[in-house]
């Protein structure tokens, strides 16, 4: 189990977190100024790296606060400070 | 009594003791100290199983977790336990084993003639016999019944399992000498240290060869008096997970009462792998008669047991550490007939005796009559755990073993496990000659030989993962710990190679198998799951609800009368609404407070309707879709005040609503002032609904439809608001949740009649009114419900340019209509022409999703299931049309009880603003300041909890005082059973506070100087509070 490092209340067991994905997604500003196929990719495509990902997650039973880390898909090494 | 192999004197045994067992239904004697494998070889008992696939003879090879052979299904009933371990279970009295996968008895076993049919059962045989029509209803069931190992119970598990989660500086993993050794210097550091150690005594092979025992008791001594050091005997710890988490089961010693196992949850932050070697069999011809084991075995039943473990033995093996074992069995008054040095040339290339080791057959041509062959074939260090933390092997010719190489995670690998001081093999593992059709084992347990290993190689399984699924090498319950090697090493042999380019498979948790008890704990039965329930739960048993589960929730689905059955109550119900007065317990809806100035705008972007026009006292029906236009919830939002507002969801959705919300707003609107609270429990609400609703509000019955007021009924702050699921007039009141039963029964004074969730299922079908999960399915649009007019395309909002796509107005996608059928129908049941299917079905209304559908009403159609064929024709989704003129009645007269609570208040502000108006503030995150008559709790970076009176005003602020519960626990090691925060009083001192996770309700922990404070959600408290007591009861 993951010891994730929670800015707020610092390392915590990963059943207290939900998954948030890949970071640094930005929903477009102007969503009609894309066409489907990069509202699609906007939706659907994510990187899926072996390796480094900077990923979100939610404490969802804790703080109930969002947070980015760095860690790797296929160690699981999170980056700490 | 007699045990004609117990030596007169020596083990570890209580001879003082003596207890009775059965195995294969005879009765033995044994004694306390014993393991099941010691107690039988005591008895002279070696035959003890037959093999997984040829049904061969199979004797006690180890004395340890890596048995292969010694499987017996152990226990009666509803203790019983299939494939234990004769070599680890420890002997009590009474105990009743039988051996596995051999039918009508050990002696006389119909399956061994497939002994006969071996030639067939080669690696991959299912694939090239057995394929073809008659694969599965004839061969795989015999093939099925012929091989495999224990039975599965049937009974309910009748033993209790306790779960514990622990934190240390030091864990330790063996107590062998290098354990011990570690342990000690931890210790002496004062750091928290926790030592496991499979055995019942510390000591590991100290113990099997009667060396250093003055050493080993002041370790020992040394270690019990330390007051931060744990020693978990009987312990095994199976898993090693991220971040050094590891995972143990304690067993209870026989006989104990409590638990029969306990699960270890513990984070380490340094780990110290001391788990010793593995001895390995030699490879040749019949190695696998009863009789022939291990060196390191017959030493551990020599010292440990007593035990001699045969009159005449000869010894074999490639290594010194194997031949020495002629002075033990010497010692032990063992004859030792022969010694062979596989170095030296020597080797056995047969042996004889069909259920006992007679006779071996040297290459030298000697045949030497003998009870016992003791072997080895040099040592596997136990990289199990090391491994499973992502660490890496490297192949060391010298020992011919896998030693580790890179460790991923703070760990230290020790001692044998470390391959220090093993004694190095020599001609590694090379099997000698036999004779034509001799098998020579590799894995015992799943009967995989040396020749099915070379085809596996001829056939062209390369990598050691290929050939482990072609011949199932390791695939048993001992997961190959003593032949996987061996296996490995013959495969490279065989394509020519070093085994340090074959590698191993890979290893994986569980080190030995786990019971499914241990890891369910105390989650099973009423605590399986946790079980919702509102505060009017108590008046619904008494009036003899029915109830359903929703989500985790209990809610009374219908109330039927005496001689009612459920059509008969629903219809009764819902007549009452209809036509005069039903009351619904709504208090499960999801309930959110949103408070700033960008509450409107926000609403905006997350409903598909326009939410910013919303007047004060209005409420507006929405629908919130995903990104990817899906319907996701729908709700009510009501505007209290110009930046207070409340969302209501349903109620399976409201945790999911909530941190939808939190997500958006944290993560991408970062610029909007918005802050969301849950309220879902800390009101009650009842839905009154029906023509005779109105007048129980004779100041508020005008009140026309989707409006809220915030007003009070006898003194008590309530919420009352005019929003219908039926169609007809509905008023929807809120009080705090103590205040709820009054409420309840000033209902039933006026005449209201209780309805269930069926009812107002059917009430809602019957006006076409959708429900989210029934007729969504998570690619469901708005449009696809005909609620285009709840889109306003002129804003952005979640899901709007999904929608957009031209796909979305494509025809073929399935709408919702009306269906009437000439007969019931189920829901689920498919529609032709299609496609299509039934979403909701009662006797009043049914509704469905079918292509085109709403271009298809008056059509008729075909719905089909379980094997029927009903017609029916697509209708307008509009079963009802009830008046909406009021009905006069009695007024509603609740008189409400008087009761004290703290008061709590939810209050968002940045540190320094608080400190202005409260005049302290917490220290750091997660600790508590303590007031004048109030303490605060900081929760989040920008979130307080006040517990207690105190001037908020000018702050944002939700009163919460009934959301939680509060219980006082003294007692922080019932926590630890549930809870995985470090709560050692130095980890966590009074003045703390942490929002987690206890068994499986999230709840708030305060520690206190005398107590820790558990606040917990007030619908889970129950659960909680059944939790805690099981918990404190064992």
């Amino acid at each position: 189990m993951l010891l994730i490092p929670c800015p707020f209340c610092g390392p915590r067991d990963e059943v207290e977190f939900r998954y948030g994905g890949e970071a640094g997604i930005v929903r477009p500003k102007d969503p009609d100024a894309l066409s489907d196929a990069e509202w699609a990719d906007y939706l659907y495509m994510r990187h899926n790296p072996k390796g480094r990902l900077e990923e979100r997650w939610f404490h969802v039973h804790g703080c109930r606060r969002w947070f980015t880390i760095a860690r790797s898909t296929a160690t699981h090494e999170i980056e700490r400070e | 009594m007699s045990q004609p192999f117990r030596l007169p004197a020596g083990g570890l045994i209580d001879r003082t003791r003596t207890i009775r067992f059965v195995f294969a239904g005879r009765a033995y004697h044994g004694h306390v100290g014993d393991t099941l494998a010691s107690a039988l070889l005591a008895n002279g008992i070696h035959f003890v199983a037959r093999s997984f696939k040829y049904h061969r003879p199979r004797g006690i090879v180890s004395a340890g977790p890596e048995e292969p052979n010694a499987l017996v299904q152990l226990g009666l009933g509803p203790h019983e336990e299939p494939n234990a371990r004769a070599t680890t279970v420890e002997l009590y009295d009474g105990l009743v084993a039988a051996p596995v996968n051999a039918w009508p008895s050990l002696r006389f076993d119909v399956g061994a003639a497939t002994g006969l049919a071996a030639p067939l059962l080669v690696p991959g045989f299912y694939y090239k016999t057995f394929k073809g029509p008659l694969w599965r209803p004839l061969f795989e069931p015999l093939i099925r019944r012929m091989a495999g190992l224990g039975t599965a119970p049937t009974e309910p598990d009748g033993d209790r399992y306790e779960r514990m989660n622990a934190h240390c500086d030091v864990l330790v993993v063996g107590a062998g000498p290098a354990g011990l050794e570690a342990a000690l210097e931890a210790a002496r550091t004062g750091a928290r240290v926790v030592i496991a150690c499979d055995a019942p005594l510390l000591g590991g092979t100290l113990v099997d060869r009667a060396e250093r025992a003055e050493w080993l008791a002041n370790a020992v001594a040394e270690l019990s008096a330390s007051k931060d050091v744990r020693i978990l005997v009987r312990t095994t710890i199976f898993g090693y997970y991220d971040d050094n988490y590891l995972c143990g089961v304690e067993r209870a010693a026989s006989g104990e009462p409590g638990p029969r196992e306990r699960l270890w949850k513990i984070r380490a932050g340094r780990v110290v792998l001391a788990t010793g070697a593995h001895e390995r069999p030699l490879v040749f011809a019949d190695n696998d008669r009863p009789g022939i084991m291990l060196a390191s075995a017959a030493r551990a039943y020599i010292h440990r047991f007593g035990v001699a473990p045969g009159r005449r033995a000869v010894v074999f093996a490639n290594n010194d550490d194997g031949l020495s074992v002629e002075r033990d069995l010497a010692a032990a008054g063992v004859e030792v007939a022969a010694v062979l040095d596989l170095r030296d040339g020597e080797a056995v290339v047969a042996t004889e005796g069909r259920r006992r080791l007679r006779r071996v057959e040297t290459a030298s041509g000697r045949r030497i009559d003998c009870d016992l062959l003791v072997v080895s074939g040099g040592w596997n260090p136990a990289v199990h755990l090391f491994c499973q933390a992502g660490g890496t092997l490297r192949w060391d010719d010298r020992l011919a073993a896998f030693l580790p190489d890179r460790a991923r995670q703070k760990l230290e690998i020790v001692g044998a496990a470390a391959g220090e001081g093993l004694s190095p093999p020599g001609n590694a593992l090379s099997v000698p000659p036999r004779r034509r059709r001799a098998k020579c084992f590799v894995d015992y347990q799943t009967d995989t030989t040396a020749d099915d290993i070379a085809l596996a190689a001829q056939e062209g399984m390369r990598s050691v993962e290929h050939m482990k699924r072609y011949t199932t090498a390791g695939l048993g319950t001992d997961q190959g710990k003593t032949g996987n090697v061996a296996a490995f090493v013959l495969l490279a042999a065989a394509r020519g190679v070093s085994p340090a380019e074959t590698g191993t498979t890979t290893f994986r948790p569980p080190y030995t198998p786990v019971t499914f008890g241990a890891i369910a704990g105390r989650d099973v039965g009423a605590l399986a799951d946790p079980v919702r329930t509102t505060p009017l739960h108590d008046e619904h048993v008494a009036a003899g609800a029915v109830f359903e589960d929703v989500g985790q929730w209990k809610r009374p689905r219908y109330y039927p009368r005496a001689g009612e059955d459920m059509e008969a109550a629903v219809a009764r119900e819902c007549r009452a609404v209809r036509e005069s007065l039903g009351m619904l317990d709504a208090s499960t809806l999801g309930k959110i407070v949103l408070q700033g100035p960008d509450v409107g705008s926000f609403l905006d972007r997350i409903y598909t309707g326009r939410m910013s026009t919303l007047a004060v006292g209005r409420c507006r029906y929405g629908i919130m879709c995903r990104d990817d236009g899906m319907v996701f919830d729908d709700g009510v939002v009501a505007r209290l005040d110009k930046e207070r507002w409340l969302v209501s969801t349903t109620t399976g959705n409201a945790a999911s609503v909530l941190d939808w919300f939190e997500e958006w707003l944290q993560t991408e609107w970062t610029e909007l002032d918005v802050s969301c609270t849950s309220v879902t429990e800390h009101w009650a609400v009842v839905t009154f609904a029906g023509p005779r609703a109105p007048a129980l509000f004779p100041e508020l019955g005008d009140m026309r439809p989707m409006r809220v007021v915030e007003t009070t009924l006898d003194g008590i702050p309530a919420r009352i608001a005019t929003v219908s699921f039926t169609g007809g007039p509905s008023f929807e009141v809120s009080v705090p949740a103590p205040y709820a039963e009054a409420l309840w029964r000033a209902g039933l004074a006026a005449g209201a009649v209780p309805f269930g969730t069926e009812a107002m299922h059917v009430l809602r079908a019957e006006m076409g009114y959708f429900m989210v999960g029934q007729e969504t399915d998570g690619s469901t649009t708005p449009l696809d419900l005909g609620l285009e007019r709840l889109v306003a395309w002129d804003k952005e909002f979640l899901g709007r340019r999904s929608l957009r796509r031209p796909a979305h107005a494509l025809s073929g996608r399935r709408q919702l209509v009306g269906l009437k059928p000439v007969a019931p129908v189920i829901e689920g049941a498919q529609i032709e022409p299609g496609p299509g299917h039934v979403t909701s079905s009662y006797r009043t209304a049914v509704l469905a999703m079918v292509a085109n559908g709403r271009a298809r009403i008056g059509e008729e159609v075909n719905v089909l299931f379980e094997g029927r064929r009903v017609a029916a024709r697509i209708v307008e989704p509009r079963f009802a049309s009830p008046g909406s003129a009021p009905v006069p009645g009695p007024p509603l007269n609740v008189t409400m009880p008087q009761m004290a609570a703290t008061p709590m208040a939810s209050v968002r502000a940045a540190p320094e603003a608080l400190e202005r108006l409260l005049g302290l503030r917490p220290e750091t995150p997660n600790s508590v300041a303590e007031g004048d008559g109030f303490r605060i709790l900081w929760l989040g970076p920008d979130e307080f909890l006040i517990v207690g009176e105190a001037d908020l005003s000018g702050t944002r602020n939700v009163d919460v005082t009934f959301n939680r519960e509060i219980l006082h626990i003294a007692d922080r090691g019932i926590l630890a059973k549930g809870c995985g925060l470090d709560l050692d009083p130095r980890a966590f001192p009074p003045g703390r506070c942490a929002q987690t996770l206890l068994a499986r309700a999230q709840v708030i922990l305060e520690a206190r100087p005398e107590e820790m404070l558990v606040y917990v959600r007030r619908s889970y408290a129950r659960y909680l509070q059944d939790w805690l007591a099981d918990a404190a009861r064992r």
